[in-house]
């Protein structure tokens, strides 16, 4: 092929590539191996991890069951090895099911328009917090009660926007609806309050509350969601939110340390202009046929280049996708159903640990499926549990401990934990 | 073809979760008012829905797929199967260091490899794509100017052939966009560069070679140019596959990158993610870098995070599923295998252009490396075709057409990108089609404008779908 | 379409009316032309500042973005909302479509006539 095209060897074909600038030598890397070879190197990294089948850790990233149907629908080659549906016409398939997503998503969390993915959740809030911003208002405003992790990405974005992130404080686990009047009502600058439902903590409070505080601030309501949770939960929707914001990977995502995973993006048909990311609307082909195309896209990087919103570009399509099928196969009562098993056992849980000697943090408030514990050595409790092959909750300070049930823990399970707490404290 | 919602039955499902066993405790909140309307259907109609819309998309499985500027390459299956072992899936990212150590493991080996091709000295894999990357890159040069006290450099050079994200991210990063011209051999016009340097410029932004796939020849004086000027060098690495193991972005001048795993290392796009977008750097900048990272073995593990760190891009340690699949295909590959990709990358983007020269006019007549792009305004003005009509012709080839209109400073562009995995046959099959499109457009040019014909679906409607947008399945119609 | 010779032109292709103490600004018919079928336009606020060759809106086709620069100063006394539903206005009847009514203006006199600005267009299009 080289000499049939002209070129004498690689150097010539590469010629135009400056000598000077060429790599010396070659790279210093292992010899390439066979596929068997690297499947077996590969196993043995695996190995080194630890699966642990008894978790009680959540704090942004949940274990729950995945349906078979979601892998061996999102293993369909014609959609894994698809790009961006750019072409309409061969890509009905993978613009069909992003529609069906968006559609998904609004019916879930009670908004008017869905993007069709973010990178997850937290780079979701980030952008959500963007949204609202405009040359009059661009300060954020964050309940103290949101994910640490979620608030460090909003102030990284921030950063970089030179937008203010202001925190506002809470009072026994729950935003101080006191203190945030008081803040929102003094600035005039004020963008938006970003909230988290339920709370980085596990508490559900005061939503209706907070969005009229916000409104009447003329800010906007930006609301983290757990999607999970709006199977029963009051819906953003009917909250009042403007933008909601979350992190989709319990619907369908493994844990995989961290990602892929799912940044869900949600908001009023007021916002829909300043909507970051793809969308895909509804339209007829020229005979008249029902079809599906990328639409709206003069707010995107490729085209308003500087001027864009958002320099978002690759989303996760295919854990979208993911998301997609998990919500079919479970439907409206099995969404239902597993926020009631998530939260009914974590109820269970934190009476058992109150139990054996782990004070709830936080008594009376209403939480989902997580609550918090004092502790006087969560690091002790923990490694214990991680020698009986529990993970345990997660340590958010000196003296607390975040724990989380989903319908994959057991009574059995739970049992146990409470068995070993009861014995590390006598 | 029906909608998920339109084969919903009430009352149908599936029975995926067991009955609660212990007491059923919801939390005293206000609750919604009625179920989402999320779709009612058995397995089996659930599984008929996705294989009818399987059959009406596309991916490189299918077939030849010369997106230009994407890097559609083959996926190994080999890649997948690691990935989707329980010892990478399963794993929750907030799991004590000393239960992570093969993700550790993962994370630094990979490192090492990309550090050794890139010329870096250091790697975060907390961006979840390329254009989160840039934005990591450019935040990082931002930091560290102001770790300098040095205010005054709030301005990021980057030329007008570039991608859409490297200005969207400059502009997200707070700097201002100076953009500068390329010269007619599609390279950047070094006179423009210099009357744009200044106090004030923070940085460069590059990807060379560029999205006319030509290598900037000039590029050690581009970026010494930019190292007097105060400014730092950043690279773009969206086109690193045709120079991966020929040129290392570190030994030309450029003090911070950004790859993408998705394109250069091989992940399937997934009909547009999720991807990977590591930031790397030399020494100097090491300190602002992003996230956490597990460290040390045993009772010694522990996570940390740089000293003077821009945040988080992402919640955790970034896409690791992602990185999996690269670190299994750079093993593969190895240190010998990796120029070739290069090599065949290059190769099979100049077969195709010297075989259609002489009919389809080339944006720049030179040798690209491994994309090319042609300018079919000679076509548009004379036979009232369009890159759009040949784009769309080739769909009724079974080709997947080039990337169009892209960039922007082509008139009528039609950027292809063969990639090195495609065989000669696969080839000369495209060829062949361009050819036979080229004879429809002189002798019967409407039946090139009126394509794409076997397709499921004709040309949509665009117009109407932006002008009233439809973004969700209406209900109540 | 011939560009009605009682408006005055400027050459990033928008059109000024004069009615009194008021002035209405499009965009002319080879713009829209140029742009394609629009789909969307960012308009600007009653009681926001034009300055002359600075942008104050955008308006939107399936593929591309421009934004509409102000032919001359003054200040928005009112903005034509009906362009939000029904951007194709101004693929339809561009000289009709009005996107901003200002006063208090200045540098109409600056502007081209109709003939001017044909020949302008004619030598744009030749480069």
């Amino acid at each position: 092929m080289l000499h049939d095209i002209g070129y004498r060897d690689w150097d010539d074909l590469f010629r135009d590539i400056p000598a000077e600038t060429r790599l010396k030598g070659r790279l210093d890397l292992p010899a390439g191996k066979s596929e068997a070879e690297v499947a077996r190197i590969m196993e043995r990294t695996a190995d080194k991890n630890r699966v642990f089948h008894t978790v009680f850790r959540g704090g942004g990233a949940y274990r729950h069951y995945v349906p078979a149907a979601v892998n061996a629908v999102a293993g369909k080659e014609e959609f894994s090895t698809a790009y961006t549906p750019y072409q309409a016409e061969i890509s009905q398939g993978i613009l069909q099911s992003i529609f069906e997503y968006q559609t998904m998503i609004c019916e879930l969390t009670g908004m008017d328009v869905s993007n069709a993915s973010l990178y997850d959740g937290a780079s979701a809030a980030a952008e959500a917090c963007a949204m609202t911003a405009d040359r009059k208002r661009s300060v954020i405003y964050v309940s103290e009660t949101v994910n640490p992790r979620i608030l460090e990405v909003v102030k990284t974005y921030s950063f970089g926007r030179d937008m203010d992130v202001k925190i506002v404080p809470s009072a026994d686990g729950a935003t101080d609806t006191a203190a945030l009047q008081e803040m929102l009502g003094q600035d005039p600058a004020a963008a938006c309050f970003l909230m988290q439902y339920p709370n980085y903590f596990g508490i559900i409070k005061n939503a209706d509350e907070i969005s009229s505080i916000v409104h009447a601030a003329k800010a906007q309501l930006v609301m983290s969601v757990n999607p999970i949770a709006l199977g029963i939960l009051k819906t953003p929707g009917e909250i009042g939110a403007d933008v909601v914001c979350g992190e989709g990977q319990p619907l369908g995502l493994g844990l995989a340390y961290g990602g892929p995973y799912l940044g869900i993006l949600a908001a009023t048909k007021k916002n829909m202009r300043k909507m970051v990311g793809r969308y895909v609307g509804e339209t007829v082909d020229s005979q008249g046929k029902r079809g599906f195309v990328l639409t709206l896209q003069a707010r995107e990087q490729h085209i308003r280049r500087e001027k864009a919103s958002s320099n978002v570009c690759s989303n996760e399509a295919l854990c979208a996708l993911k998301a997609s099928v998990y919500m079919a196969a479970v439907g409206p009562a099995g969404i239902r159903k597993v926020a009631e098993l998530c939260t009914s056992k974590a109820h269970y849980l934190a009476d058992g640990l109150a139990d054996a000697g782990l004070k709830p943090a936080h008594s009376g408030q209403p939480f989902f499926h997580e609550f918090v514990t004092e502790c006087k050595d969560p690091s002790a409790l923990l490694s214990t549990l991680q020698d009986k092959g529990i993970l345990g909750g997660l340590p958010i300070s000196d003296h607390e401990i975040l724990w989380c049930t989903t319908e994959l823990n057991t009574k059995e399970e739970m049992n146990e934990l409470i068995e070993t707490v009861k014995e590390v404290l006598a | 073809m029906k909608l998920i919602f339109e084969r919903s039955v009430p009352g149908r499902g599936q029975k995926i979760f067991p009955s609660c066993d212990v007491e059923v405790k919801l939390p005293d909140v206000p609750m919604r008012a009625s179920a989402p309307r999320l779709p009612e259907i058995s397995e089996n109609e659930l599984d008929r829905h996705y294989t009818a819309l399987a059959k009406e998309a596309r991916g490189v499985n299918d077939g030849f797929y010369p997106l230009g500027s994407c890097t559609m390459k083959y996926n190994p299956y080999v890649n997948e199967a690691i990935a989707n072992q329980k010892g990478f899936t399963d794993i929750h990212p907030l799991q004590p260091a000393d239960t992570v150590e093969g993700c550790t493991e993962v994370i630094d080996t990979l490192e090492k490899y990309l550090c050794e091709i890139t010329g870096m000295d250091h790697m975060t894999f907390q961006p979840a794509a390329g254009a989160q990357g840039e934005f990591t890159g450019l935040l990082t040069i931002k930091a560290y100017f102001r770790d300098k006290g040095d205010l005054n450099r709030n301005e990021i050079i980057i030329p007008d052939s570039a991608h859409g994200t490297n200005p969207a991210s400059a502009a997200m990063a707070g700097f201002k966009v100076v953009e500068i011209k390329s010269n007619e051999k599609g390279m950047i016009d070094l006179d423009d560069l210099k009357s744009k340097l200044s106090d004030k410029t923070a940085g460069l932004m590059l990807t060379n070679p560029n999205t006319v796939g030509i290598f900037d020849e000039n590029i050690t004086e581009i970026t010494r140019l930019v190292h007097e000027a105060g400014g730092l060098c950043y690279y773009d690495g969206a086109n690193l596959n045709a120079v991966i193991g020929i040129v290392r972005p570190g030994d030309i001048g450029f003090d911070i990158i950004h790859l993408n795993l998705h394109k250069t290392f091989s992940t399937p796009h997934g009909g547009g993610g999720p991807g990977s977008g590591p930031c790397g750097c030399k020494d100097f900048l090491r300190d602002f870098l992003p996230g956490e990272r597990a460290v040390g073995t045993g009772a010694d593990a522990h996570y940390e995070h740089a000293l003077k760190s821009i945040g988080s891009l992402t919640a955790f340690h970034g896409n690791f599923l992602i990185m999996v699949r690269a670190l299994s295909y750079l093993q593969i590959n190895g240190g010998d295998g990796i120029p070739e990709l290069a090599h065949n990358a290059v190769l099979n983007a100049n077969y195709i252009m010297e075989k259609l020269k002489d009919i389809y006019p080339m944006a720049y007549d030179r040798i690209c490396m491994h994309e090319f792009v042609m300018g079919l305004e000679k076509f548009h003005k004379e036979d009232n075709v369009s890159a759009l009509d040949v784009a769309k012709a080739l769909l009724d080839f079974g080709i997947h057409p080039p990337t169009m209109y892209f960039p922007l400073i082509v008139d009528e562009a039609l950027m292809v990108e063969p990639t090195e995995t495609e065989t000669r046959e696969t080839l000369d099959n495209a060829i062949a089609a361009f050819r036979q499109i080229y004879e429809e457009i002189v002798k019967a040019p409407a039946a090139v404008t009126a394509s794409p014909q076997t397709t499921p679906i004709k040309r949509l409607d665009e117009v109407l779908a932006a002008r009233h947008p439809v973004l969700r399945y209406n209900f109540e119609q | 379409m011939i560009d009605p010779k009682e408006l005055k032109y400027s050459k990033s292709h928008e059109w000024v009316r004069v009615e009194g103490d008021e002035a209405y600004i499009g965009i002319t018919d080879h713009a829209q032309e140029s742009l394609g079928d629009l789909v969307f336009i960012n308009l600007p606020e009653v009681d926001d500042e034009l300055t002359v060759d600075e942008p104050f809106g955008d308006i939107e086709s399936v593929k591309a973005v421009s934004d509409i620069i102000a032919p001359i100063s003054g200040v928005v006394v009112e903005v034509n909302e009906d362009l939000i539903d029904e951007p194709e206005k101004i693929n339809e009847e561009p000289y009709e479509a009005w996107i901003v009514k200002v006063a208090n203006f200045d540098g109409v006199d600056d502007l081209l006539d109709a003939s001017e600005y044909d020949t302008f267009v004619e030598e744009e299009e030749d480069e």
